[in-house]
C-alpha cells in the first residue's frame, strides 16, 4: 500500500543548531506510529515541520503524494493533515462543546458572508456541526463536562478535548502532541484505549511521545529520534531489543523503556 | 435574556434617541445638545470598530488615523471633486478599509504590546501624511465644506437637502444616531453568527485556530478592515458636522479615548463602546469644573474603573439589559 505521508530528508536548522537533521519515513493509512526520543531530540521540531507550522531547511513532507512542506498550517489542515497540542492550548474561555463546534469550520458549506445573513446553507451547517459535535463528545466522553468551560476541565478530559477538536476537522491523519504526558497508570490507560477508538474511526494516527510503556503498547511502528537525527525505525518488539536505542537512553531505568 | 426582552430593549432605544431626545432638547431649548450628541454617536461607531479588533484579541491604539482618514477622503471628495457627501460617505469607508488591507497584513501579525504600539504610531503618521500632501491643502486643513445635500430617488427627495432644516445640527443628529444604530447592529450580528465565534477563536489561540483549518491571516484582516471602515464612516460625518477637516481634527489622543470607551463600557459586550463613549464623553466635561485637576481625576477614575470594573460598566447590569457575548473573560494576550 502506498504510504499516506511521506517525509524525506526533512532537516530544520535554527541558525547553528540542527534541531531536525536528514529524517525519513513513511506513513502506512491506518497506522498508529510513534514518534520518540530523549528531551531535546527534535521531536516537536519534527512535528511542526510536519503539520506545515515551520518550513523546513530542506526536504519535504508529502501527503498522499501531493507536496505539502511550505503550505500555510491552515490549508494543510483543509488536506486533511490535523495536529492537536498539548493540553496548555485550548479556547479557554468556550465551553467544550463551543470548541468542537467551532473546529468544525473546515465542513462548513456556506461561505462567511452565508453565516453572517443566516442563509439556508449556513443554517444547515450550523445544525450538521452541532450534531456532529455532540457525537464525538459522545465518542469521546466528554459529553458529561459539554457545557462546562474548557479552562475549568482537569488535565485527562483536556487531553480528550484536544483530540475532539482535532476530530472535528476531519482529519485524515491526526498529530498527536504528547497525548500521555503527565497522566497516571489509569488515565494513560483509558487515553490509549481512546487513542485505538480514533484509529477505528479510520484517522491514521502519528504520535509525539515521552510515555514509553504506553508507546511500546499502542504503535504499529515506532520511529526513534536523538540529536535531531533518526536512529531506528521499526515495530515495539525491534526498538526494544536495538541496541543504539538503549545507548541513547543509557542512564534511563530499564523498567521506564520496557526493556 | 429572552428574546421578547431584547426587543423591548431595542425600541425603548430606538424611541430614546429618535424621539425622547429631539423632545427633550425642544422644550429645554438646549440645542447645543444635537451637536454633542451627534459627536458621542459618532465616536461610539469608531470606539465600535475599536471594539472588534479587541474581539480578535488585539489591542488597537490606532483608530485616530482612520477616523481622519475617512475625513479627508470625504472632505476631498466634495470639495475638490464636487462629488455628493452621501456618496462620499460608503466611499470613505472603503477607502479607510482597503487601506487597513495593507497596513493591516504586515503588522497583525504582531501581538500584544507590539501589535498596540504599532497602531498609536499609525495616528502620527497619518497626522503628518495630512501635514505634507499636496491634496490635503497642509496644515489649513480643508474647510467650508459644504452641508450634505438631499437625497432624492426617481424625483422623490428622500432626505432634504441639510441647508433646509433651521437647526443643521439637529439633521446631523438624526443622520449620526441612525448610522450608529445601522452599525452596531451590524456589529452586533457579526458577533453573534458564526464569524463571530471565528473572530473569539482567533482571539482565543491563533496557532489552535489555524490547526483547525481557518486561515487566520485572512479573518484578522477581515476583522481589522470592518473595524476600519467603521472608523471612516465616523471620521467622514464628523468632518461634514465640523465642515471642516485639520491634521490635529483627530490625535493620539483621540485613538487612546476610542480604545478607554471600550475597556470602560467592557470588551464582552457588543454595546460597550457605545456606553462607554457616552459616559467618558460627559465625564470628561463634567470634570471640566475641577479645573487643573481635570485630568488627575479623570486618571484616577480611570483606573479605578478598570482595576474594580475590569469588565466594564455593563457588567453590572443590574437590570441584566445586555446581552453578553462569549467569551465571559477577555484574556490579555
Amino acid at each position: 500500500m502506498a504510504p499516506i505521508l511521506t517525509v524525506s530528508g526533512i532537516t530544520k536548522q535554527y541558525g547553528g543548531l540542527v534541531a531536525v537533521n536528514d529524517v525519513s519515513f513513511d506513513v502506512a493509512e491506518g497506522e498508529i506510529l510513534s514518534v520518540i526520543g530523549p528531551n531535546g531530540a527534535g521531536k516537536s521540531t519534527l512535528f511542526k515541520l510536519i503539520a506545515s507550522f515551520v518550513r523546513p531547511t530542506r526536504g519535504e513532507v508529502r501527503f498522499k503524494g501531493e507536496r505539502i512542506s511550505g503550505l500555510a498550517p491552515h490549508i494543510v489542515a483543509r488536506k486533511g493533515v490535523v495536529r492537536t497540542f498539548q493540553e496548555t492550548t485550548i479556547f479557554k474561555g468556550l465551553t467544550v462543546r463551543d470548541s468542537v463546534i467551532v473546529a468544525h469550520h473546515l465542513r462548513s458549506h456556506a461561505g462567511l458572508l452565508g453565516f453572517y445573513l443566516g442563509t439556508k446553507a449556513a443554517r444547515e451547517d450550523e445544525a450538521e456541526f452541532g450534531r456532529s459535535a455532540d457525537e464525538i463528545l459522545e465518542f469521546l466522553g466528554l459529553r458529561a463536562v459539554a457545557d462546562e468551560i474548557a479552562s475549568n476541565l482537569p488535565q485527562g478530559s483536556l487531553r480528550a478535548l484536544g483530540v475532539a477538536i482535532g476530530l472535528a476537522a476531519n482529519p485524515k491523519i491526526l498529530l498527536l502532541d504528547e497525548p500521555f504526558a503527565g497522566m497516571n497508570h489509569d488515565e494513560t490507560r483509558r487515553a490509549v484505549e481512546m487513542t485505538r477508538a480514533v484509529r477505528d474511526r479510520g484517522v491514521t494516527l502519528l504520535l509525539v511521545e515521552h510515555d514509553m510503556a504506553a508507546v511500546m503498547r499502542i504503535s504499529d511502528r515506532i520511529v526513534v529520534l536523538n540529536f535531531g537525527a533518526k536512529i531506528a525505525e521499526g515495530t515495539a518488539t525491534e526498538i526494544q531489543s536495538n541496541e543504539r536505542v538503549i545507548e541513547a537512553y543509557l542512564g534511563v531505568e530499564d523498567e521506564t523503556i520496557g526493556v | 435574556m429572552s428574546t421578547s426582552a431584547r426587543l423591548a430593549t431595542l425600541v425603548i432605544f430606538v424611541f430614546a434617541v429618535f424621539v425622547a431626545v429631539p423632545v427633550l432638547i425642544g422644550l429645554t431649548h438646549r440645542t447645543d445638545f444635537y451637536y454633542t450628541l451627534s459627536s458621542v454617536a459618532l465616536l461610539a461607531i469608531a470606539s465600535g470598530g475599536v471594539w472588534l479588533t479587541f474581539y480578535i484579541g488585539r489591542i488597537n491604539i490606532g483608530q485616530g488615523a482612520y477616523a481622519l482618514m475617512g475625513g479627508y477622503v470625504s472632505a476631498i471628495l466634495v470639495v475638490r471633486y464636487g462629488v455628493s457627501f452621501w456618496i462620499t460617505l460608503p466611499l470613505a469607508g472603503a477607502f479607510c478599509a482597503a487601506a487597513s488591507v495593507l497596513i493591516g497584513l504586515p503588522i497583525l501579525r504582531l501581538r500584544g504590546v507590539y501589535f498596540a504600539m504599532v497602531t498609536l504610531v499609525l495616528t502620527e503618521v497619518v497626522r503628518l501624511l495630512a501635514l505634507a500632501l499636496p491634496i490635503t491643502n497642509g496644515a489649513k486643513g480643508m474647510v467650508s465644506l459644504p452641508p450634505p445635500g438631499p437625497i432624492s430617488l426617481f424625483g422623490l427627495t428622500l432626505v432634504p437637502s441639510f441647508d433646509t432644516f433651521a437647526e443643521r445640527n439637529e439633521a446631523f443628529y438624526y443622520l449620526s444616531v441612525a448610522v450608529m444604530c445601522v452599525c452596531f447592529a451590524a456589529l452586533y450580528r457579526l458577533v453573534h453568527s458564526r464569524v463571530g465565534r471565528l473572530f473569539v477563536a482567533l482571539q482565543q489561540n491563533e496557532e489552535l485556530a489555524s490547526s483547525m483549518g481557518l486561515n487566520v491571516p485572512a479573518l484578522r484582516v477581515l476583522a481589522y478592515s470592518i473595524s476600519s471602515f467603521f472608523g471612516g464612516i465616523g471620521g467622514a460625518i464628523f468632518a461634514a458636522i465640523a465642515q471642516s477637516v485639520y491634521p490635529s481634527s483627530f490625535t493620539v489622543a483621540d485613538s487612546v479615548n476610542f480604545m478607554l470607551n471600550c475597556f470602560l463600557g467592557g470588551l464582552g459586550f457588543v454595546f460597550g463602546p457605545m456606553l462607554g463613549t457616552l459616559v467618558l464623553y460627559f465625564g470628561w466635561d463634567l470634570l471640566f469644573q475641577a479645573g487643573q485637576y481635570q485630568l488627575l481625576i479623570y486618571s484616577g477614575v480611570m483606573i479605578a474603573l478598570m482595576l474594580v470594573l475590569p469588565n466594564g460598566l455593563l457588567s453590572i447590569r443590574p437590570l441584566n439589559f445586555r446581552k453578553r457575548v462569549r467569551p465571559l473573560i477577555w484574556r490579555r494576550s
